[in-house]
């Protein structure tokens, strides 16, 4: 009789599904997973102990480069930090716009998110429908910080500037024709926020498209329904957060239970899963797009009535306009210091969170009363949800791997940070 | 909201009595410190007691206190270099909670928190790997985010921002080498403290 023993195999770092530079660790029985071990930290970076090196306001354009996908979000959670230990509340019009562009970064993830997974799992079509409204949103992105991606648009006090009243057009080339131009700019004559209300009564439907393609599709429930089962309880245990903890059916969302910003006065349901897997985080995550488009469209319609500032008056961490600075000896001043050295923040330490759409985002921030912060740590939700991998695959066949690496959906830029 | 903080942190000082060293309640947030030796006992409460029912631990991290507030005239503190931190989360009572352990200096040691939250493990090994500091009855405490062979923890306040060694792939020797780094340390924005109010009005 001949001695079988265990295969132990490599599962990327250089695999089109390990989504970035994951290396598993798989020690199979079979084609079944007895163990799998990630081995992460390929993308470290070490932006906790850069962001200690440099002024605060520095280490904004860090935080983009966490989650690569969901960008001002992590923006967001630094900031919030700061303005915690600064004791400042940003005006409330920068608040709202804040909360819209949180949104707007959800819908980019999730729909990174499903067409990374349908790809995944076999379904190419959903790859790219997502990644066609995903164009639109980046020209949000684009036309408010002039960066498609890595925007570093927040700023403790606000935001960096205002939404701006008109949008980028595309001009006429030898590639498109009159014709072409004037359908592509049709929903570009007016304002950015004209621009996403067009965008919000279109992206519905596009919803509708994809779970058209998946929600029912015999292969796409084979591939989800049942696999990568977690209990509430055991999700609780291993720290999930975010649609993986409501995929379970536990209904914790902190825009809800811990609202910052104007969360608590938008109106949008928390959708929650019942049996735990892959297919329920699939439906959770559908439908909180469908809810971020609802929060999207409140947010543009209060932005569109109330007009204000979107920088606090504070020129101790706000600097003062081109204008006065040009004019005014002190606000010359406020002007160099806040460049040449940053502001001090208060010493103390605090824990701030947000919803990220991944789960938890929270910065632990400690300062010494300097310029710099003098400890940071990122807690991020894809850390946390990577580690139950062993949990979540044991028992499961090697193709469901990928299954469950789609759902958990990890971005490297934040797990090693 | 205070309340329920400052009944918390009584509740907590019922509870645990001489294990809490100190309470502290800054910008919203309420931080215990507490004797290190009786780390997995407090957690054990705080899990299990429905009063407390904190059900889930946000985060695990090392904090080095080398040269906190060097920059102050005071100079910088004196008391333990290392701690260990960990922010606790109850759905139930929907609150946060912050516990700080101070650890040795030579060999900051702590005992794991794994067999109470299993999230836990990562966040071990990450503040073992990046600050040295070892939790017992850990399952398997291994290095997680530098490289394999890494000596050295990165992210102590000794260990420099360039770090000690740069890797390139060495064409004779036809394999990646290792060598002491090339680049010099800068700073482009010197590190101070001011007063309060300072430049306000």
């Amino acid at each position: 009789m001949a001695e079988i023993r265990n295969y132990t195999m490599n599962f990327g770092p250089q695999h089109p599904a390990a989504h970035g530079v994951l290396r598993l660790v798989l020690e199979l029985d079979g084609e079944v997973i007895q163990r799998a071990d990630p081995h992460i930290g390929l993308l470290h970076r070490g932006t906790e102990k850069l962001a200690e090196s440099k002024p605060y306001n520095q280490s904004i354009g860090y935080m983009d480069r966490l989650d690569y996908i969901s960008m001002m979000c992590s923006e967001h959670g630094y900031v919030l930090a700061i303005e915690k230990l600064l004791a400042i509340e940003p005006p409330i019009r920068a608040q709202y716009i804040r909360v819209l562009f949180d949104e707007i970064t959800r819908l980019l993830n999730h729909l990174f998110w499903l067409s990374a997974h349908a790809l995944d799992v076999g379904a190419m079509t959903v790859f790219l429908y997502c990644f066609r409204e995903r164009e639109d949103l980046f020209d949000c992105y684009e036309a408010v910080s002039g960066a498609r991606m890595h925007a570093t648009y927040y700023r403790p006090g606000g935001v960096y500037r205002d939404l701006p009243d008109s949008m980028p057009q595309y001009q006429p080339s030898k590639l498109r024709d009159t014709k072409e131009i004037a359908r592509l700019n049709a929903n570009r004559e007016g304002s950015l926020l004209d621009f996403i209300w067009d965008f919000t009564e279109r992206f519905p439907k596009h919803i509708d498209e994809y779970e058209m393609l998946l929600t029912d599709n015999r292969i796409w429930k084979q591939r989800t329904v049942g696999i990568g089962v977690i209990s509430p309880e055991r999700a609780l245990q291993l720290g999930f957060t975010g649609p993986m903890l409501r995929g379970s059916g536990v209904e914790w969302d902190l825009r809800k239970k811990q609202p910052y910003e104007v969360y608590d006065r938008l109106d949008f349901d928390i959708p929650v899963g019942v049996n735990g897997d892959c297919y329920d985080r699939y439906l959770v995550r559908i439908e909180e797009m469908r809810q971020s488009n609802r929060i999207i469209r409140q947010c543009v319609e209060w932005l569109r009535r109330n007009p204000g500032p979107v920088m606090i008056d504070d020129h101790k961490v706000a600097p003062p306009s081109r204008e006065k600075m040009k004019g005014d000896m002190e606000s010359l001043i406020h002007h160099f210091k806040l460049f040449t050295e940053g502001y001090c923040v208060p010493a103390g330490e605090t824990y701030a969170a947000i919803e990220h759409p991944k789960g938890e985002f929270g910065v632990y921030m400690i300062s010494d009363g300097a310029n710099k912060p003098y400890r940071v740590k990122i807690r991020t939700a894809g850390f946390a949800h990577l580690s139950a991998m062993d949990e979540l695959t044991r028992g499961h066949m090697i193709a469901d791997v990928v299954a469950v690496i789609g759902t958990l959906d990890i971005v490297f830029g934040d797990i090693d940070r | 909201m205070t309340d329920t903080r400052q009944d918390l942190a009584a509740h907590a000082q019922k509870m645990f009595g001489e294990s809490i060293t100190a309470v502290h309640e800054f910008a919203g947030q309420l931080t215990l410190d507490i004797h290190r030796d009786r780390i997995v006992e407090i957690c054990r409460t705080l899990r299990d007691d429905p009063a407390f029912a904190f059900e889930q631990v946000m985060d695990v991290c090392g904090v080095d206190y080398l040269d906190y507030g060097r920059e102050s005239p005071t100079g910088p503190r004196k008391g333990p270099r290392f701690a260990a931190v960990y922010h606790l989360l109850s759905l139930r009572h929907n609150r946060r909670l912050c516990l700080r352990a101070y650890l040795d200096d030579e060999s900051p040691m702590i005992a794991s928190v794994t067999g109470i939250w299993n999230s836990a493990n990562w966040y071990e090994r990450e503040a073992f790997d990046l600050f040295g500091i070892v939790f017992e009855g850990h399952p398997d405490l291994r290095r997680i985010l530098t490289d394999y062979g890494f000596i050295g923890h990165p992210f102590r306040k000794d260990f420099p921002l360039i770090g000690h060694v740069e890797m390139r792939y060495d064409a004779e020797k036809k394999r990646v080498i290792y060598e002491p780094v090339s680049i010099e340390p800068r700073v482009l924005v010197p590190r101070v403290i001011r007063e309060e109010g300072f430049a306000k009005g």
